[in-house]
This record gives structure tokens, C-alpha cells and sequence, in this order.
């Protein structure tokens, strides 16, 4: 039966095979619109809609971020992003021309959008340095990587990551021996050698000292104008420090959207907080 | 790049190589040069024992490349190992000519039995050296690049693919007990005489082919630790570790484990083209399933992801088979049983793992880049 239903799916005749349609060039357009447009997205798990028409737009150079209660489908809204989950309906708009919904993980990382996930993860048996010398933006071929050196380029990027990120001292310690703090960073700094333009940063700051907090924002107001950056998180405030625009999310949906200040008046928001 | 350069910082495969090397040259001298009854002289039916140790051990490397590095745990390489040695099988069959029972120039003696008239196309080329020695590569790649790129593709990971590649072994093994396929049934491929036109049987021919194997097993060593030192095995590594992780990075998973598979196969064909002569046989039972979990099994007590280790585990575990089916020979699956168990409870990185963990009491060296392998884990 089931070979039958695929067969089926694969000669549908209102649409073209994949293999046959051409390959959507990985270019991003932000010239007449924002850099990532999320259009009425739905996705379910077994019945449990974790995102509910979610609705979208990240302009270029913004950074936005995103808070909500546990649950609220900010994680999955990544995954979805980044392409890990599939959602069951929806448009979702890298620029104007990439559509999101149509490429892998990996194509969808080459076209320009790193994440940092809500739980670290590094590289583990890989140092330090190594790490960053995966993440490192370029040629990502299987036989170009047999042969590939670092460049002297490439090298002193990692030099000054290792610098960004503290680490510098740490640079030929296994990765999986770093303290939390220090893998959260580790990760923030594998997001910089990949050199995005968009940053999906889930929950940066958990784990760091106050010191690490502010040093973390610092940095994500520096990227922010070159780059797009979105980010999760739960301490309200490390997202004062840095927000000028803050969507909430509730439901799998957008509650409420505007500064840190509108949003925290807006009786709906006080009302999700206070609930809880 | 020069193989010094290839090697720096990996210990025990200098080590290996070392003794590979002097035993490459001490086994043939000893061999040739003392009498029958000197207590030194190494007869040639354990030259040629010793040589398919070795094949064994290049196919225990091509094993520790996808299970130690790239954390596949293939319970299918028999199948490569197996089709490189029908291959060669195929070659050997042909170089027979008409010296068969039936005295047939055209065809071996197993289709004049089965009232076969003409040779069947695929049979077409073997009688060419050069063309076999393709195959012996093509073949196992071939279908290593077609399973990994449907299993790949589809994300089957884990257990499941396991299973797949026992799957597949088992579907050759049926496949080649068949008459009809063409391949010499549940007889396979033997009674063979020449290879290039030596005698099988003389003693120059053995030394020959325990050399060669020897070159084999060096070479694939050295291959196998370029990869595994080049960028391209530390994203291997990456994606044993943290598959989806690679991926967000921009890393096309299924296009490196199906390459690296595919290595990995023509290593493990190459190693059955040089079994096959020195056994002077190959059948069906070659595709049987537990010899590709026996084999896991050698990695496993030599240590993963080392390549070392493999090597050691193979001639270890093969040694030890060899002692014990002649003591005991109903109780060497049982042994090999419990020898997995112990190890895997009580040495989980293989008699690798020991040196290493007696290395890492002196000081340690930072050039040395080989990183502890995961091995809780990795496989599933
Ligand atoms: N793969 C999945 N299968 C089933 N349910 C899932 C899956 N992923 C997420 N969910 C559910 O979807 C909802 C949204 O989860 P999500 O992780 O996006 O929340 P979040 O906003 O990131 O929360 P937190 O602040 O705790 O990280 C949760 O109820 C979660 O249990
Ligand atoms: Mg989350």
C-alpha cells in the first residue's frame, strides 16, 4: 500500500518533481523587503500546535529580540528557519528571493543564517580552535576538505575569535572540557567565523556570569547593523540591555510586538507573564 | 606531504608500521634462506597464514574508518571484502584455461557442469589482469556509493542501518548460493592454478603475495590517517559526534559518509582480492552475516578509532581463532563472545586504549593530535 501512496505522491501531476525544477540560487535580496519573512506558519506535533500562524519580518541589520514563556514555540520557530523541522503550512522568506521551505540544513546555513542553540553544542573530542575551524565560512566540499588549509586569512580570523569569545589561552583544550559559560561562547564564536548574515541566537546568556552577560550583549549590539540578529531569552534583564524592538511570543504565535517598554505595558503580555 | 609528515604524531602506527616492516622482510628471508628443520625456519603454508592476517587487518582499518571515525556501524563489510575476492576469484578462474577437469578453454569448469554454452557477459574482461583489479575496487565501491547514497539520503542512522547492511550481506549470500547467478554456487570459486602466470602453488608466489598484502595493509593505513588528519576527517569526526551540529554549519552530511563509505568498501574489496589467492577459495559463506559482526568485533578489542588498533585487533583475534578451532574447535564463537563482553566492559577502547592510558601517565605531548575517541554512543 505504501509503495503504492509514494508512487502517487512522486507523480502528482499538479507539481513538478524536485529533481527537475532548478535549483534556487543561494543569493540574498534584502533590497525591497526585510531579510526573513515568516507567512502564516503552522506546525503541529501529534495535534499540539506548537506554532500557530506565526507571522514575521526581520528587516536587515535589525536586532530583534524574542521572549515568551516556556513553551511558547521560540525554539521550534528556529527550527524552522534553519530547516530542521518542516512546517505543515506557511511561506518562510530568506531576502525575497530564498525560500527557506525548499532547502536542506546545510544549504540554508551556506546561504547565510547561523544559529546558536538553546543547548550548547560544540564539537566535543574537537579543541577549541578546531571548532572554529569547522564553523569557518568557505568551501564546504567533501574533496576540497581533504586537501584544505587553513589560510593565513583564516588563521588570524581565528585569532581574533579566540579574542572575541576569552578563549584565547583555551585554544588547544578539548572542547567538551569547557565550563557551560565557555561553550556558550564557543558557539557564539563558531557563529562568527561562519560570518552570517543572519543570527538566530537561542538563550545566550544562561549559565553566564554578569560580567560574561554584559560582555555577551556588547557584542550582539556590535554585530547588529552589519548583521541581522534575532534573540531568544528568558532574562529580562540582559533583554533590556539590548533590545530596541521585542516580539513576544505565545502559543505559537506573536502576542504582542514593540519596544521593551510598549511591551511590557501591554495588558495582554502582563497578563501571559503573570498567569504562568 | 611525505609520509613521515602523514605520521607525525601517531605513535602507535609508526610502531605498527615498524614491525609490519621488518616482519615483511624477516618472514620471506627466514623462510627462504634456513632449512626445513631449523628451529627459525617459517615454513610457507604460515607465510601465507600470516598474509591473510594482514588482509583481515586492512579490512579491520576500512571497519575503523566508518565505525571509529565516522561512527557507522557497518555490519556489512564481509559483502565488500567478499566481492573484491569473487573478483580476483574471477581472474584466477580464468587463468585456469583449459587445465580444468574438462579440459574447457572457454569456460570454467563449474558451467560445463551446468551445461552452460557461452560465458556470461559479466564474465567478459576477467581474463584481463588490469581489468579484474578494477573490478576488485569498482564493484564493493560501486555498491557501497548506491546503498550509503539511499540510506544516507533518507537519514537512516543507527541501529537501523545495522540492520540494513546485514540486510545486505544476507541478500548476497543468498544471491551467490544460487547456481544460476553465474558465480560457482555454494562450490564458489577455487582450484585455482596461476596468478600472472606464477604458479599458486610455489613458494615465491606466497612470499609474493604476503608481501604484497603487507604493501596493502601499509598503504591503506597511510591513506586512511591522511583522511583522518586532514579537515576532512575532522568534520568525519564532527559528524559522529554531532551530526545534526555539522549539518547547521553547512556541512552536507550524506555526501561525506557516503564517500567515506565508499572508501572504506574499496579498501575492504582490495583486501578480499588478496585473501582469495592465498586461501585459494572463495564462496558464499564469505557474505555470511557473522563474519561481518566478527569483524566488528576485531575493532572493537583492538580499540576504535585508532586504525592501530584495528590492525591489532585483527591479527590478535585471528591468531587466537587459529589456536583455539584447533584445541577446541566448537567453543571459538563462545570465546570470541565473551573476549567482545569483557572487553567491552572492562577495556571499552580496546587494547589501544591500554597503551594509551599507560602514555598518558608521563607527560603529555601537545603535538600529539589524536583526541580520546568517544566510544560510548558514537555508534548508535
Ligand atoms: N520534536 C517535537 N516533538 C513534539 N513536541 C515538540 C517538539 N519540539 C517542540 N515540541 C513542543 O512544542 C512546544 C514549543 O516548544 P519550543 O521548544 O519551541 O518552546 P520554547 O519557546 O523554545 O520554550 P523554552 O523557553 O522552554 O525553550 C513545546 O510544548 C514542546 O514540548
Ligand atoms: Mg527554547
Amino acid at each position: 500500500m505504501s509503495v503504492l501512496e509514494n508512487v502517487r505522491t512522486t507523480m502528482r501531476r499538479d507539481q513538478t518533481w524536485s529533481i527537475v525544477t532548478p535549483k534556487q540560487k543561494l543569493e540574498l535580496n534584502v533590497t525591497t523587503g526585510p531579510i526573513l519573512y515568516l507567512e502564516d506558519v503552522n506546525v503541529s506535533f501529534d495535534g499540539f500546535k506548537a506554532i500557530n500562524n506565526l507571522n514575521l519580518a526581520i528587516d536587515a541589520g535589525e536586532l530583534r529580540c524574542i521572549i515568551g514563556p516556556n513553551g511558547a514555540g521560540k525554539t521550534t520557530m528556529m527550527d524552522i528557519i534553519t530547516g530542521k523541522t518542516q512546517p505543515d503550512s506557511g511561506r518562510a522568506y530568506f531576502g525575497s528571493d530564498i525560500d527557506l521551505l525548499r532547502l536542506s540544513e546545510p544549504e540554508i546555513a551556506t546561504a547565510g543564517i547561523g544559529r546558536k542553540f538553546q543547548k550548547p553544542t560544540v564539537f566535543e573530542t574537537h579543541t577549541v580552535a578546531e571548532n572554529l575551524e569547522l564553523a569557518m565560512h568557505g568551501n564546504k566540499q567533501v574533496w576540497y576538505s581533504l586537501t584544505a588549509k587553513l589560510s593565513g586569512e583564516q588563521q588570524d580570523l581565528i585569532d581574533e575569535t579566540l579574542h572575541t569569545i576569552g578563549l584565547v589561552e583555551h585554544y588547544g583544550k578539548t572542547s567538551g572540557a569547557l565550563s557551560h559559560g565557555q561553550k556558550q561562547w564557543l558557539e557564539i564564536g563558531m557563529l562568527l567565523v561562519q560570518k552570517p548574515h543572519l543570527l538566530l541566537v537561542d538563550e545566550p546568556v544562561a549559565g553566564m556570569t554578569h560580567q560574561e552577560m554584559d560582555r555577551t550583549a556588547e557584542l550582539l549590539t556590535s554585530l547588529a547593523g552589519k548583521h541581522s540578529v534575532v534573540v531568544v531569552e528568558h532574562d529580562m534583564d540582559f533583554v533590556r540591555s539590548i533590545a530596541r524592538r521585542v516580539t513576544v511570543l505565545h502559543q505559537g504565535s506573536v502576542l504582542a510586538e514593540g519596544s521593551m517598554d510598549d511591551v511590557q505595558n501591554n495588558p495582554k503580555v502582563v497578563e501571559v507573564y503573570l498567569g504562568e | 606531504m611525505t609520509i613521515a609528515d602523514i605520521l607525525k604524531g601517531d605513535r602507535g602506527g609508526k610502531t605498527m608500521l615498524l614491525v609490519l616492516l621488518i616482519v615483511t622482510i624477516a618472514v620471506p628471508v627466514l623462510n627462504q634462506t634456513l632449512p626445513a628443520g631449523h628451529p627459525w625456519h617459517i615454513p610457507t603454508y604460515m607465510v601465507t597464514l600470516l598474509g591473510k592476517y594482514l588482509t583481515y587487518a586492512l579490512l579491520a582499518v576500512a571497519v575503523d574508518l566508518v565505525w571509529g571515525y565516522l561512527g557507522i556501524l557497518s555490519l556489512g563489510h564481509g559483502a565488500f571484502f567478499a566481492l573484491g575476492g569473487y573478483a580476483m576469484g574471477m581472474y584466477l578462474m580464468r587463468q585456469i584455461g583449459d587445465r580444468g577437469v574438462y579440459g574447457n578453454a572457454e569456460l570454467p569448469d563449474f558451467m560445463v557442469f551446468l551445461n552452460w554454452t557461452e560465458l556470461p557477459w559479466f564474465w567478459y574482461g576477467f581474463d584481463m589482469f588490469w581489468f579484474a583489479m578494477l573490478m576488485v575496487m569498482l564493484v564493493p565501491g560501486l555498491l557501497a556509493f548506491i546503498f550509503g547514497w539511499l540510506a544516507f539520503r533518507s537519514r537512516v542512522t543507527g541501529v537501523y542501518l545495522s540492520i540494513m547492511t546485514q540486510a545486505l550481506t544476507y541478500a548476497l549470500l543468498l544471491a551467490f548460493f544460487r547456481n544460476e547467478m553465474g558465480f560457482g554456487g555454494n562450490n564458489g570459486l577455487t582450484d585455482f592454478k596461476d596468478i600472472l602466470g606464477f604458479s599458486l602453488q610455489a613458494d615465491a608466489t606466497r612470499i609474493g603475495l604476503f608481501v604484497a598484502s603487507a604493501v596493502a595493509l601499509a598503504a591503506g593505513y597511510i591513506a586512511c590517517r591522511y583522511i583522518v588528519n586532514s579537515k576532512l576527517g575532522r568534520i568525519t569526526v564532527a559528524i559522529r559526534d554531532a551530526e545534526s551540529r555539522t549539518r547547521f554549519v553547512g556541512y552536507r552530511v550524506e555526501h561525506y559518509k557516503v564517500w567515506i563509505f565508499t572508501f572504506s568498501a574499496v579498501l575492504a574489496g582490495i583486501a578480499g582480492a588478496l585473501y582469495v589467492p592465498q586461501v585459494g577459495i572463495i564462496n558464499p559463506g564469505e557474505f555470511s552475516p557473522i563474519n561481518s559482526i566478527e569483524l566488528v568485533i576485531w575493532v572493537a578489542i583492538g580499540g576504535r578509532a585508532t586504525l592501530y588498533g584495528a590492525i591489532l585487533g585483527a591479527i590478535l583475534v585471528n591468531y587466537g581463532k587459529t589456536v583455539f578451532t584447533g584445541l577446541m574447535p566448537d567453543s571459538w564463537l563462545f570465546m570470541l563472545g565473551a573476549l567482545f563482553v569483557l572487553v567491552t566492559l572492562y577495556l571499552p577502547q580496546g587494547i589501544a586504549g591500554l597503551f594509551r592510558h599507560f602514555k598518558r601517565k608521563q607527560p603529555t605531548d601537545p603535538a600529539d593530535g589524536n583526541p580520546a575517541p568517544v566510544t560510548e554512543g558514537g555508534a548508535a
